[in-house]
This record gives structure tokens, C-alpha cells and sequence, in this order.
């Protein structure tokens, strides 16, 4: 029987998903992940976890206490950083070893670093290990990656022309309501585990469509392009997120072409701190463009998000209304 | 040009004789305190963290008296502190504040940007000055963190309670007018003399705490309610691994030109922590480990609130509390934070590593207070 590996449906699932599951089915393995967000899953994240913790995190601790009971082997690999010069997060560098430390009677881990801020080659050293953890030959290991990076580059594709990747995993399309005059675009910026992930963030992309909206994010672009538009900072900034999310908004404010901008942070979220005050000031000295922040955590209400996104979704539809309307001459 | 730095602990002390013998003028903002605080809180944003709210609490007083540029050290990440420099040069220019902020790094090795900056900040650039003044002034944080610790070993044992704390203020006050590194080494030696001329009764066998967490809330007494001096006259030796100067020395200096590092607390941290994942929170546990293997009898861990690479040391420091036995507690400091409860967790740890101590040792359990002479 094949082994079974576990893939935990959190943090950055929604970005390397499509990579890992074709790499393990390569290697003759069978990629598992667990059921999409939901209370259980962050109640259980929740008491497992570290109370500090930002929300991703411990949510990501409840998949891993879904998943560990019906896997073989776990996969947790210590994303240092995944371009070079750059880094994710310290917390994210650090997850198995939390999660070790948190979660009991684990499988076993599958805990590479993939650690790309040197040289982006490293990456073939992660994949051999993973070949040697799991008992397969390096050459097998090295065409496997190579398929999984040519679908990888397929599933990039694919979301660079406008589908959502969510829409992709789950594969399932939510379509915008037909017929509605006044549709527009809103870029929905944070980290993909945040704005993807519909059990964490209360549903925000379906909500947004409901009323007529387009939904634009970071990974529609490539990220060669908005690195070009972030190296107007004065100091390069060392995460991924931040750079490509700078660079987004230097994008949206010189094309012009969005209506409205949704930043969904959590609480405590280091990187998001510093990222959302930044673009925040671009938007606000640069632009016009209607910006808000949704801040989530463990004990966010689903009313008020709702609430939110719906005085914001007005707001733009009364500006574009009266826009229009230009007061008689003389 | 007038030149201004962030507080951190006695940075200063270091700090300034190197600027005068440089001959840059310079002002020190008042010590941290309650209104910096508040000034930085108003004009930082929410979630970031504490040292970044005290440092624009720090320039903007240093503004009021006449600074119009500011000192700082720079960083690659993940940590947050890499990208203060860009986030504070922002918030003061959107506050209308005209002040230039020189980094001291090399951004992603470019050295030549380096020696361009310090041309800027000293208007030459005379290497064998510059190198003999950072020897210098890593010399001064080295004998600085020794009259620390020296303080660290007496407080618990003094005879005449609050005399180290007194030599210790004044060491600290008088040091803002002190000029050049003949001048601070002679006050230093002072200080020494002072301090070793305090009637101890070296008897007492004083419990024993190590101090671990990230760099700017341990080491700053401002910001950290005076910890060390509180827990010392409580009865307790403490000790601290993470220094200014060995942030100075291990971490700028060897790094910018590749020497070796001293990484034992990396060997002690590896079975828990086995990757360098920003901030200090290898040493972190790498550290609790050191102090649980001499013996020590608790460990404190201080970290602003929303830290990153503490909060991963936090989840991990349970794991080394089971396997060394040793009792570790965790402070989280921000703007929120009110000294009596800060204090009466403090106290109530005491409290705790005493009597475990007493059933350790088969004395009677219970408070006996006249094992810590602090109390009397």
C-alpha cells in the first residue's frame, strides 16, 4: 500500500499545495490533506497552541491534530525562505519545531528546511532529503520535483489569468452574480493563508462576489513585476510578502485601475504590521483609492466582518454613483 | 549636524564617547520613560512592537532639544528591528518631522554603501580612526556589561540595602557628561572602586534566576521595571546572557567580517530549536538550557508583545522546563503592561523558587523569610 503523507491544510497550502501533492504522487506516495478550515479545527488549534500565537498559526495546529491520526508521515517543512534575500516569517521558520513541541504522538515529520535566501539551487538539497527520509532514489526524487514544478507553473498560470486559487484546490468555481451593472474590482491583499483561507477569514471572498465584486490578489501578478514596482523602497524590504505587497500597491496606484482595497491582517502578525501601515501611507499620500483593514483573530465575530465589508462595498459604489454626477456649470 | 540614537539599556555609555572622539556632536535623549512611550504610541502603528514605539518616543524628545539626525543600526531579518530604520524614517516624515536617519549596515553586502554613509556621518572617512574607535568602544560595552554583572553578584548580598542601586544611578547619570574614552574608562574604574567597597556578608547562598528573552526588554532596565535591581534586592542573583556588547561584538562586528561566533547557546538550543529563525530566540532557549545545566533555580523570559521569534521560544520553552526541571516564566511587556501586576508575578515567583528550593533541600517549607535577606 502506498505510504500516505500528510499535507496540513494551512499557511502555505494555498500557495505550494498543487508543488507538494504532485511531488509525493510522483514519488509513489499519496498526498492527504485535511478538511478545510472550520470551528473544530480552530478550537482544537486553539488549545493546542501557544496562546501568543497568530491565528494562521494555531488554525494550522488544528489541521495538524486533524491529519496526524490518519497519515503515515507528516509533512512540515521549515520555510526559512522561498526567495532569495528574502524571508517569510520567524514563526513560520520555526513551526515544527512548535508543533513538536505542542501536538503529542505525532507521525513521523517530514521537517526539511527549505531555506532559498543564499542560492535558489538549495531547493534540490530539500528534495534530495525528502528522498532520503522516504527511501527513494535521489534521480527519482529529482524528476518527480521536476514534474511537480512544471503543474506548479501550470496551477501560476492558470492564476495569473484571474482564477482564484481557491477556486482551483477546491475546484469549484463561485461565479460573480450575473447581470449586475456595477461590477468592480477590489484587491484583497494579505498573506494567501489569510485571504484564502474562507474558514478563517469568515467567507470574505464569497461575501465580496455576493455583492458584485471582482476579486483581485497578489498571486494574479507575477512576481517578477511587482518586485519592479517595490524597488522604489529606499531599503529592499527581507520578506516575500512585503516586497510583493508594496509592490502591488505602487502597481495599483499607478495603473489606477482598482476600486477599492481590502487588507486582511491578523492580530499580532508581525510582518503584516509593518507591511499594512506602510501601504496604508502609500495609499493614503499617492492615491484616492478606498483602502480599509480587517483585523482577524480567534474572536472575531462574523457580524462585524460582515458589517465591514458591506459599508465598504457601499462606500464605493455611492462614490462611483456620484462621480458621475457633476453639479451644473454657472 | 546634530546626531541622536535610540536608548537601549547603556548603549550610551558606548555610544557617546565614540561620537566625541569622532568629533560629532551629539544628544542623548532623556532616559526612556512614560512620555516617549506615549509620544511613540500615538504616532506608531498598533500592532508593531514596543522598542519600535520607545525609539520614536526617543527621537521626538531628542527633536525637542535640537537633534535633526538620527544613529541606528540596521538588520537583514526575518525580525522585525531590520526594518525599523524604513518604517520610523516614515512615520517622522508624515508627522512633519525633518529628521535624516543614517543606518550603520551594509545592505546586502554592499560595503561601499557602508563607507558612504559613514563619510556622511563623520566627513571623512579615516579607517585606522574608525577601527580604533569601534575597538574602543566595544571595549567600553565590554567593562560596561562587567559593572553589571558585578552589581548582579552584590545587590543580593550587600549589608547596607539600595547602596549598589545608588552607585549604580549615579554611574549611569553622571556617564551622559562624561566626554571621550579616557573619560568613561576613568569613570568606569570609579564606579568599579565604588562598588567593590560595599560591605558584603558572603555568606548568604542566594537563589538564583537567569534572564532570557529578546534583546531591547531584557536589556533596557527602563522598559523592563528595573527587574534585575528588583529581583536582586529581593535576595536574588541574577545574570543575563544577551549583552549589549555582545550584541556589538558577536553580532555586528564578527558578522560583518565572517569570524567565528561563540554558538554554544546554538548547541544547547539544537535539540529544541534547529534553525536560526531571527531575533534572539535561539539564544533564547539556548540559554535556559545553559542556565538549567548551572544549576540555577528559575528562568524569566521577557519579550515585547507580538514578538515573533519569542513567541516560537515561548511554545518551545515548556519542552526544556520538563526535561531540566527548572521553572520558567514568561513576562510580556507593551504599553498596557501596570507595574503592581508585573511586580506581583514577579514576587510570586520568587516565592515559588524559594520554597521548592526549602523541600529540596528537606528545610521546612513555606516562606522563611530570613533566607532572603531582602525582606528584612
Amino acid at each position: 500500500m502506498n505510504k500516505r503523507v500528510g499535507i496540513p491544510g494551512g499557511l502555505y497550502f494555498y500557495k505550494f499545495y498543487p508543488l507538494w501533492e504532485s511531488f509525493f504522487n510522483e514519488l509513489g506516495m499519496e498526498a492527504v490533506t485535511s478538511i478545510p478550515s472550520c470551528r473544530k479545527i480552530l478550537d482544537d488549534g486553539v488549545n493546542a497552541s501557544n496562546d501568543e500565537a497568530c491565528l494562521p498559526v494555531k488554525m494550522y495546529h488544528g489541521h495538524v491534530i486533524h491529519l496526524k491520526d490518519r497519515v503515515d508521515m507528516l509533512f512540515i517543512p521549515r520555510l526559512t525562505s522561498i526567495s532569495k534575500n528574502e524571508y517569510i516569517c520567524p514563526k513560520i521558520g520555526g513551526l515544527p519545531d512548535m508543533i513538536r513541541h505542542a501536538i503529542k504522538n505525532l507521525p513521523p515529520v517530514i521537517d526539511v528546511e527549505i531555506n532559498l535566501r543564499d542560492k535558489e539551487k538549495s531547493i534540490l538539497e530539500a528534495v534530495y532529503k525528502i528522498a532520503r527520509i522516504s527511501g527513494i532514489s535521489k534521480n527519482k526524487a529529482k524528476s518527480a520535483y521536476s514534474k511537480a514544478l512544471s503543474d506548479y507553473r501550470a496551477f501560476r498560470e492558470k492564476v495569473k489569468r484571474g482564477v482564484l486559487p481557491t477556486d482551483i484546490l477546491e475546484k469549484k468555481i463561485y461565479p460573480l452574480p450575473s447581470k449586475r451593472i456595477d461590477t468592480y474590482k477590489v484587491l484583497l491583499l494579505g498573506h494567501q493563508y489569510n485571504i484564502y483561507d474562507a474558514g478563517m477569514n469568515m467567507n470574505i471572498i464569497k461575501k465580496l462576489k455576493n455583492k458584485g465584486v471582482e476579486v483581485v490578489t497578489i498571486d494574479m501578478s507575477s512576481s517578477g513585476e511587482l518586485r519592479e514596482y517595490a524597488s522604489t523602497l529606499n531599503k529592499k524590504m527581507f520578506w516575500n510578502f512585503g516586497t510583493l505587497a508594496i509592490g502591488m500597491i505602487n502597481k495599483c496606484i499607478r495603473e489606477n485601475n482598482i476600486d477599492g482595497i481590502v487588507y486582511v491582517m491578523t492580530f499580532g502578525c508581525g510582518i503584516d504590521s509593518f507591511v499594512c501601515s506602510m501601504a496604508e501611507r502609500r495609499i493614503r499620500k499617492f492615491s484616492e483609492i478606498p483602502f480599509t483593514v480587517i483585523t482577524l483573530d480567534e474572536h472575531t465575530g462574523e457580524a462585524g466582518v460582515d458589517t465591514r465589508i458591506e459599508a465598504f462595498t457601499d462606500m464605493i459604489s455611492w462614490r462611483r454613483a456620484d462621480e458621475n454626477n457633476f453639479s451644473a456649470p454657472g | 549636524m546634530k546626531i541622536t540614537f535610540p536608548h537601549l539599556g547603556n548603549t550610551y555609555i558606548c555610544v557617546k564617547p565614540l561620537l566625541d572622539e569622532l568629533n560629532i556632536d551629539c544628544i542623548i535623549p532623556p532616559f526612556n520613560n512614560r512620555e516617549a512611550l506615549e509620544l511613540g504610541t500615538r504616532h506608531a502603528p498598533e500592532c508593531c512592537c514596543l522598542p519600535l514605539k520607545i525609539n520614536i518616543g526617543n527621537y521626538l524628545q531628542a527633536y525637542k532639544k535640537g537633534a535633526d539626525t538620527i544613529l541606528m543600526a540596521g538588520g537583514c531579518g526575518p525580525c522585525r528591528f531590520g526594518y525599523y530604520c524604513e518604517l520610523q524614517r516614515e512615520i517622522l516624515e508624515d508627522m512633519g518631522i525633518d529628521m535624516k536617519i543614517i543606518v550603520l549596515e551594509a545592505p546586502y553586502g554592499n560595503v561601499w554603501e557602508l563607507v558612504r554613509r559613514i563619510v556622511k556621518l563623520t566627513g571623512a572617512f579615516n579607517l585606522p580612526k574608525i577601527i580604533w574607535a569601534f575597538k574602543n568602544a566595544s571595549r567600553i560595552a565590554i567593562s560596561v556589561d562587567k559593572l553589571e554583572k558585578l552589581c548582579f553578584k552584590i545587590r543580593p548580598r550587600e549589608l547596607n540595602k539600595g547602596e549598589t542601586d545608588g552607585v549604580y544611578k549615579k554611574f549611569r547619570t553622571e556617564a551622559l557628561s562624561v566626554k571621550g574614552f579616557r573619560g568613561m574608562e576613568k569613570h568606569i574604574a570609579k564606579t568599579f572602586d565604588e562598588l567593590n567597597s560595599i560591605k558584603m556578608n558572603k555568606s548568604i547562598e542566594p537563589l538564583k534566576i537567569g534572564i532570557v528573552g529578546e534583546i531591547y526588554t531584557t536589556v533596557d532596565s527602563n522598559t523592563n521595571f528595573n527587574i534585575e535591581a528588583r529581583l536582586g534586592n529581593l535576595g536574588i542573583q541574577v545574570d543575563r546572557s544577551v549583552t549589549v556588547s555582545g550584541w556589538i561584538v558577536e553580532h555586528m562586528i564578527k558578522k560583518a567580517l565572517p569570524l567565528p561566533r561563540d554558538m554554544e547557546f546554538a548547541k544547547a538550543a539544537y535539540p529544541y530549536l534547529g534553525a536560526m529563525i531571527g531575533g534572539h530566540a535561539r539564544e533564547t532557549v539556548g540559554n535556559t538550557v545553559l542556565y538549567a545545566k548551572n544549576n540555577y533555580d528559575g528562568i524569566i523570559q521577557i519579550y515585547p508583545l507580538t514578538c515573533m521569534p519569542e513567541i516560537v521560544a515561548e511554545s518551545i520553552l515548556p519542552a526544556v522546563e520538563k526535561d531540566y526541571d527548572i521553572p520558567v516564566m514568561t513576562l510580556i511587556i507593551d504599553e498596557m503592561t501596570g507595574e503592581a501586576g508585573y511586580m506581583t508575578r514577579v514576587e510570586a515567583f520568587a516565592d515559588l523558587l524559594e520554597s521548592r528550593r526549602n523541600k529540596n533541600t528537606g528545610q521546612k517549607a513555606g516562606f522563611d523569610l530570613t533566607l532572603r535577606s531582602g525582606n528584612i
